[in-house]
């Protein structure tokens, strides 16, 4: 059983929710990502996604794409995301770790390759924004050989019958976009989301992570009472974005943002 | 080749390119518009709406024009320019957005959004949008709309809103990132206009199909003027329409070589240009699988050209397709050999070429002098070069 399924298990017993959280790898520098990533877990995450940066970024908003940007300054890449990865795993061997990105970084390195590479740096998930299923049979094997989870993303115009594919051959969780957009924009509708995620359970028996608006405590909280997982990123970043002139205080918002989040969620 | 080319197959693909490769978002939008284009593709009245069309509004046929002087003045093959220049709008990309603009009416759809590198494509799909009346939004790079100001002012003239682009390269890759945002995001009553053989299935085989007419044109034309098939095709290749165009009805006549140039910038051995076919390597954009210009970390690499139209990364992978299996062959001009043609064409025959089109130009030059006398080369025209007074002005330290 992957580290993935064991958290959401672990959860669904406790009833509580989890609380996934975004960063891209490398931004403002590679320096500051494993100290935050171990900080967001003590915060209360249950689970990383560590984005690798793009030049490209296009289902991304703003904040990402400039969170890619910066992060492209320092050289950063789908190999030293790995490296973070196996630094990261020295001291935490429990929190579940998703890699998410766009293909060509992948396509670049070859399948293959990052399979092996991402199953030594124990990565338990793997999401390809760009990497619809009807694309996705070649990694997706060498994936989930390798006990590595491959995640699918659902929008809200996505039918039963892409619902029930995804549950086919994705694993880990499935991840509900909530709105039409790119990441960082918009408002969440409780009753689109809620009745979606209704649809989406009804033909999946996946963990459903709803991501896409959630921004501070009340909508982490408005998310958990309806979906098994809460995904936050843009917000997280934005605070790296406002405190480039001093990293601690960035951190330390991030933190005060997810404990405000975990501690919503949980009550 | 005995069997007849059938590419793409049914998902899009093209051997290993191709393909659909978008957020899941974008999924049910490019079903509905597989969906719409396979079922009007067929369709007697939509072909028949397309074809008065682009003859009344484009103005087609456009002439085969026998380039007498240049010929000689050349002293090998005889050089036959398939005048796509004078089309409504100045070059081929109207027949594509009248065709897409037509499918767009016809699924209902209230707002068109499209990208833009040299402006051709925005001012083809603002003028079709306002012949229909539909809100149109065309994404262009920031760094384009400064060189392309006359056509920034067209676009607007028009009625469209042009969205200059500040992030990347600030050129056509990033308005076509940007465009996929606008659609992701508005995709119940947008329909998205792309402007060449790129993007996920089934745009490059769409935009094809639409620009195959002059392909078609000249392929009869050639007949009827010279009486036979010519030797060789020659088309620029940014994202590659006019060259897909014109090859595409004769893929499956071996004995016409299809030459497709790139843009090779300062040079491909100074690593500024814009050359995938030539000097990239396969990879993902854009939704398809192709030949980019990426590094060895898969990251997109920042182009050059002299000409916006072909300052892109990648390239329509039916191109990718052609190149692997040899049916097709792709070389490159730099900016100064693309001057050089841009200048002859103008001199010689009375035709400002477009910088775009200016690069197939230069390499006529090259390869008509190698050939017999006998031989026959078309050459896409594929652009006017009105666009480009102010750029060439400014080259030449010359005020407008």
């Amino acid at each position: 059983m992957s580290r993935l399924a064991v958290k959401f298990e672990d959860l669904a017993k406790a009833g509580r929710k989890a609380l996934v959280a975004y960063i891209t790898a490398g931004d403002p520098n590679p320096e500051f990502t494993v100290p935050l990533m171990h900080a967001m877990v003590e915060a209360g995450v249950d689970v990383i996604e560590l984005g690798v940066p793009f030049s490209d970024p296009m289902a991304d908003g703003p904040v990402i794409q400039r969170a890619c940007e910066r992060a492209l300054l320092h050289k950063m890449s789908l190999r030293r995301t790995l490296a973070m990865a196996i630094e990261f795993r020295k001291i935490d061997q429990n929190t579940p770790l998703v890699i998410m990105g766009y293909l060509n970084p992948i396509e670049a390195m070859g399948y293959e390759e990052f399979a092996n590479a991402a199953q030594r740096a124990e990565v338990d998930g793997v999401l390809t924004v760009d990497l619809p299923p009807e694309e996705a049979e070649a990694s997706t094997e060498l994936l989930k050989a390798r006990g590595i989870d491959p995640i699918f993303l659902l929008a809200p115009n996505s039918t039963p019958e892409r619902v029930r594919l995804m549950t086919a051959i994705g694993s880990g969780y499935l991840y509900y976009v909530s709105l039409k957009g790119v990441t960082g924009a918009g408002h969440l509708n409780t009753v689109d989301v809620s009745n979606k995620v209704a649809e989406i359970k009804a033909n999946s028996n996946l963990p459903i992570a709803v991501g896409f608006g959630v921004k501070d405590a009340i909508t982490a909280k408005t998310v958990a009472d309806i979906a098994d997982g809460v995904v936050v990123g843009s917000a997280l970043i934005s605070k790296i974005e406002t405190n480039q002139d001093d990293l601690v205080r960035a951190r330390s918002q991030i933190v005060e943002l997810l404990s405000a989040m975990r501690q919503a969620m949980d009550n | 080749m005995t069997e007849k080319y059938t590419m793409p197959d049914s998902r899009g693909h093209f051997g290993p390119y191709g393909g659909v490769f978008v957020a899941e978002t974008l999924i049910p939008p490019i079903q509905e518009l597989t969906a719409a284009y396979q079922k009007y593709l067929n369709d007697p009245d939509f072909i028949a709406e397309l074809d008065n069309d682009l003859a009344h509004y484009v103005g087609r046929p456009s002439p085969l024009y026998y380039a007498e002087r240049w010929t000689r003045e050349l002293g090998g093959a005889q050089i036959y320019l398939k005048r796509e220049d004078l089309n409504h709008t100045g070059s081929h990309k109207i027949n594509n957005t009248v065709g897409q603009a037509l499918l767009a009416k016809r699924m209902g759809k209230t707002r068109i959004i499209a990208e833009t590198g040299a402006g051709q494509h925005g001012v083809a799909t603002a003028t079709v949008a306002a012949r229909l009346g539909l809100e149109c939004v065309v994404y262009m790079g920031a760094v384009d709309v400064a060189r392309q100001s006359l056509n920034v002012y067209r676009m607007k003239l028009l009625g469209a809103t042009v969205v200059a682009v500040e992030s990347g390269s600030k050129t056509l890759k990033d308005a076509l990132n940007e465009a996929l945002r606008d659609w992701v995001t508005n995709v119940d009553n947008t329909f998205y206009i792309i402007g060449t053989v790129a993007g996920p299935h089934p745009y490059p085989a769409m935009v094809r199909d639409f620009q195959a007419i002059l392909g078609r044109e000249a392929k009869q034309q050639c007949l009827e003027q010279a009486g036979r098939m010519p030797n060789a095709l020659v088309a620029c290749v940014g994202g590659g329409s006019n060259a897909m165009g014109l090859f595409y009805p004769f893929i499956d006549d071996p004995a016409v070589k299809l030459i497709g140039v790139e843009a090779a910038g300062d040079g491909v051995a100074t690593g500024r240009h814009s050359a995938p076919l030539c000097a990239g390597r396969p990879g993902v954009l854009h939704g398809n699988r192709t030949y980019l210009m990426a590094d060895d970390d898969g990251e997109i690499i920042e182009t050059h050209s002299i000409s916006a139209g072909l300052d892109y990364p990648g390239v329509g992978p039916e191109h990718a397709w052609l190149k692997d299996s040899g049916r097709a062959q792709y070389v490159n001009i730099t900016d100064t050999e693309a001057l050089e043609g841009f200048y002859a064409l103008t001199r010689m025959e009375g035709i400002i070429p477009a910088l775009e089109s200016s690069h197939a130009m230069a390499y006529t030059m090259k390869l008509a002098p190698t050939m017999n006398k006998d031989e026959i080369i078309i050459v896409n025209l594929s652009g006017r070069g009105d666009k480009d007074m102010q750029t060439m002005a400014k080259r030449e330290g010359i005020e407008l």
